[in-house]
């Protein structure tokens, strides 16, 4: 219940706190912090408009893709607090809820005809796909690591005793946030600003909402950014007490955001061509994590 | 002598230019440009001249320093040659005098309507049924763009054809804009008002146009500029090169999603066209460019205000090109993207920026030089060799250090002299003229033919991006669609100025 409280504050603000991170990089003076939510607001109090080659799906969409990611964040965990739902496996069914949304978005898109949307969910697809053996990788690791299969006794259980260890968990924060940035189609795989629809990855699938289901799909990535952030603040959070967990769950949050809004500031994204490399990249560092587990626990040999 | 060699804005006699039979006229051009990198086509175009039907053809040499310029009358309704067959330099000026008369090619390789003006000749022909290049087969899609562009900044249309995330193939569509400028420019017979349309041929090359037709003008009506304005028009002609260059770098780090470079060259630019605002009221420079004379004189306090803004723009600009052209995200989406070979270069006829990053030398402020650069400046082109789009905007980079240069050199000599403008000009009787200037983006040319009342009989005008955009066709083949922006924005060619 936390977790879930927690996870709906930190997305009114995530978004926010990138694009001030970006303006303030820039050197511009930029919106408020509450700009990206406000706008949201505002398109949730419009109607939509569609396209008369759409079908149903393509209105249905935007509300799976909404719910699956809460009910995805029905599963997070808030230290030793469970999350709402919490059983054995339960991140399988984690990366599945979020996958169903994905889904929906990429049949929507293909819904509508559009030979740019089309090119869109297949890069959406591909790079999906390919950074789904490095989600599982890191989790069953941990899920060796600790003797748990729930994200809850993962995280409830997770100490660190060594120097080994300190290291992995540090290169699993860091592919937690790569892998946050691919999911949520954030530089460098995809730029959320540009206006090119040929270089588009998920903002060209969304070309042809409008209105309210536009809003929701702009909460929901607001969603799964904070959900991503509390999925790392977990690795730190630990058996801390709640007065000390919350600011420090909020700080981590905010930290995420910083560091996603840096690293889209003083870089350029990559070539759609690379992207596969990069994402393959992050699949052979999850294996290090899985190797580092096996070495800590001294079932190598 | 089967062409006249006339000097860049030399006003010469119509009848001194050869008139051949059609056959010898192809032969003769297409001589020429064969096998001479020196040589190529800057206009050839039709007009109706006491009921026949002209055709002119300009071939300019560098070397030289003339352009060749030779005649033929034709019949629309006979069946010719065409000179794109035995090269393409001349394709879409064919293309043109072809959709404008009515004129028909056994042998030309493209002939597809370029523009689509309100006259054309073939009202049947329509921008809703233009003749793709279709693909067939499974593995190849069709990916149409426009006409409505994603940064809604000019309507032209873009077909690709791709095999997944390669483009085999991109046509590109024009016309939307029928703005007639060429029309306009006969039906407006106030000096005043055909200056403000040459302003308005291309909004981003204000100074470049409206130089080339006071150029032109001036040299029609026998008057000689003096120091004052040739000061003034190469002083905005190198201001021009560094705002739009400063803003293309702006617009190509936007591109590559490199925030930092998109902010800090965007805000560099905003001192220079100031400046413009400073100088003629203007930050697009309209208004600026006149003939016969100046309003806005260049007094020695701009002067230092120029050298004052050009101190901290060189010190800013030289710590974010430290930056951007080390950063190796950015290289690696720029260098061997979009490539153009020399012999590519060559073939399509490429002009400015879109040549000099071949390796293929044309620029008129060396080739024939105008203005004050053939005395106070000694230009010197800057060449690059890979064609890429890191070759495009290093030449960007290096033409804004060499036109601050420029400017400084300049402002060691300021002119003394205001003159209000003069809108007595009175341009002489029977004479054809070929007016030559380097914009930032390449070569522009205008063309003006009179008759026996010193009124215009056609005034033809042809921005750079008429040749470049071929070269940017050809640039994105095999290339991944999603660099196609890059590269349109690094050769950043002219919508309005190709429609006209």
């Amino acid at each position: 219940m936390v977790s879930l409280i927690l996870i709906l504050i930190a997305s009114f603000l995530i978004m926010g706190i990138i694009s001030r991170t970006k303006s303030i990089a820039s050197g511009r003076k930029g919106p408020g912090i509450f700009q990206p939510m406000k706008d949201i607001f505002r398109l949730w109090r419009k109607g939509s408009i569609y396209s008369k080659t759409t079908s149903f799906l393509f209105q249905l969409a935007p509300t799976i893709y909404l719910s699956s990611v809460l009910m995805a964040i029905l599963m997070i965990p808030f230290g030793e607090k469970p999350g709402i739902v919490s059983f054995s496996g339960d991140f399988v069914m984690f990366a599945y809820l979020l996958a169903i949304g994905k889904f929906m978005m990429i049949v929507s898109s293909l819904d509508t005809g559009s030979s740019f949307e089309g090119m869109g969910a297949s890069r959406e697809a591909l790079f999906s796909m390919l950074v789904e053996p490095a989600f599982f990788i890191l989790m069953g690791s941990l899920a060796l690591f600790t003797g748990n299969t729930s994200f809850h006794s993962i995280f409830s259980a997770l100490h660190y005793g060594s120097y080994v260890s300190y290291l992995l968990s540090a290169l699993v924060t860091f592919l937690f946030v790569l892998i946050a940035m691919i999911e949520n189609s954030r530089m460098p795989v995809d730029d959320p600003k540009t206006h090119l629809e040929l270089t588009m990855v998920h903002e060209v699938m969304i070309l042809d909402n409008s209105g309210f289901d536009l809003g929701l799909i702009m909460y929901t990535t607001n969603l799964k950014f904070a959900l991503y952030g509390a999925l790392i603040a977990n690795f730190f959070i630990g058996s801390l007490p709640l007065f000390l967990s919350i600011p420090l769950f909020f700080l981590i949050q905010t930290g995420f955001a910083v560091s996603v809004g840096v690293l889209e500031s003083f870089n350029a994204r990559f070539r759609m061509s690379h992207n596969p490399e990069f994402i393959f990249m992050l699949t052979s560092l999850s294996i290090l994590v899985f190797f580092g587990v096996l070495l800590i626990l001294g079932k190598f040999f | 002598m089967k062409y006249i060699p006339v000097s860049n804005h030399q006003s010469v006699d119509l009848k001194l230019i050869p008139q051949l039979s059609y056959s010898e006229f192809r032969d003769v051009n297409v001589d020429l440009l064969f096998e001479a990198p020196e040589r190529h086509c800057v206009n050839y175009f039709g007009v109706e001249l006491d009921g026949e039907l002209h055709l002119f053809s300009c071939i300019a040499d560098d070397n030289s320093h003339e352009v060749n310029v030779s005649s033929t009358v034709v019949n629309p309704s006979v069946e010719y040659h065409s000179l794109t067959a035995l090269n393409h330099n001349f394709e879409n000026f064919e293309r043109e005098i072809s959709e404008n008369f009515g004129i028909k090619y056994s042998d030309h390789p493209w002939l597809k309507p370029l523009r689509y003006p309100k006259n054309r000749f073939d009202q049947s022909s329509s921008i809703a049924n233009h003749p793709f290049l279709r693909a067939s087969g499974e593995e190849l899609h069709e990916v149409g763009v426009g006409p409505i562009h994603a940064g809604i900044i000019e309507p032209g249309h873009f077909r690709f054809i791709a095999n997944g995330e390669q483009i085999m193939h991109l046509e590109m569509q024009f016309g939307y804009q029928h703005r007639g400028i060429e029309d306009l420019f006969l039906k407006k017979r106030k000096l005043i008002e055909r200056i403000t349309l040459a302003e308005n041929i291309a909004g981003d090359t204000t100074v470049g146009h409206t130089t080339a037709f006071v150029n032109l003008w001036e040299n029609l009506s026998g008057f000689i500029p003096d120091y004052s304005l040739d000061f003034s028009r190469t002083v905005a002609l190198e201001l021009e090169r560094i705002a739009i260059h400063t803003g293309d770098l702006a617009a190509i780090c936007a591109d590559i999603a490199y925030q930092l470079g998109n902010s800090v060259y965007g805000r560099l630019r905003t001192p220079i066209v100031n400046f413009m605002q400073e100088w003629g009221g203007n930050r697009l420079a309209k208004g600026l460019i006149r003939a016969g004379g100046i309003n806005f004189p260049f007094t020695s306090e701009l002067s230092l205000r120029l050298l004052e803004i050009l101190k901290a723009f060189e010190a800013g600009f030289n710590e974010m090109s430290g930056k951007f052209f080390k950063l190796p995200s950015a290289l690696s989406r720029m260098e061997k993207t979009g490539v153009i070979k020399y012999d590519q270069a060559l073939e399509i006829g490429t002009v400015g920026n879109s040549a000099k990053m071949s390796g293929l030398m044309r620029d008129i402020r060396i080739s024939h030089p105008f203005n004050l650069y053939k005395t106070a400046i000694q230009h010197t082109p800057i060449i690059k060799h890979h064609g890429d789009v890191y070759s495009r905007v290093q030449l960007r980079r290096e033409e804004i250090w060499q036109s601050i240069g420029y400017l400084r050199t300049l402002m060691k000599s300021l002119p003394d002299s205001t003159t209000p403008p003069n809108w007595q000009l009175v341009p002489e009787p029977d004479k054809f003229i070929i007016s030559l200037v380097e914009g930032w983006r390449g070569e522009i040319c205008h063309c003006a033919i009179t008759d026996s009342k010193g009124e215009l009989e056609i005034y033809k005008i042809k921005d750079p991006s008429f040749h470049n955009w071929m070269a940017l066709a050809q640039a994105v083949r095999n290339n991944d669609i999603s660099d196609f922006p890059i590269c349109n924005k690094s050769f950043n060619l002219s919508y309005c100025g190709f429609d006209l």
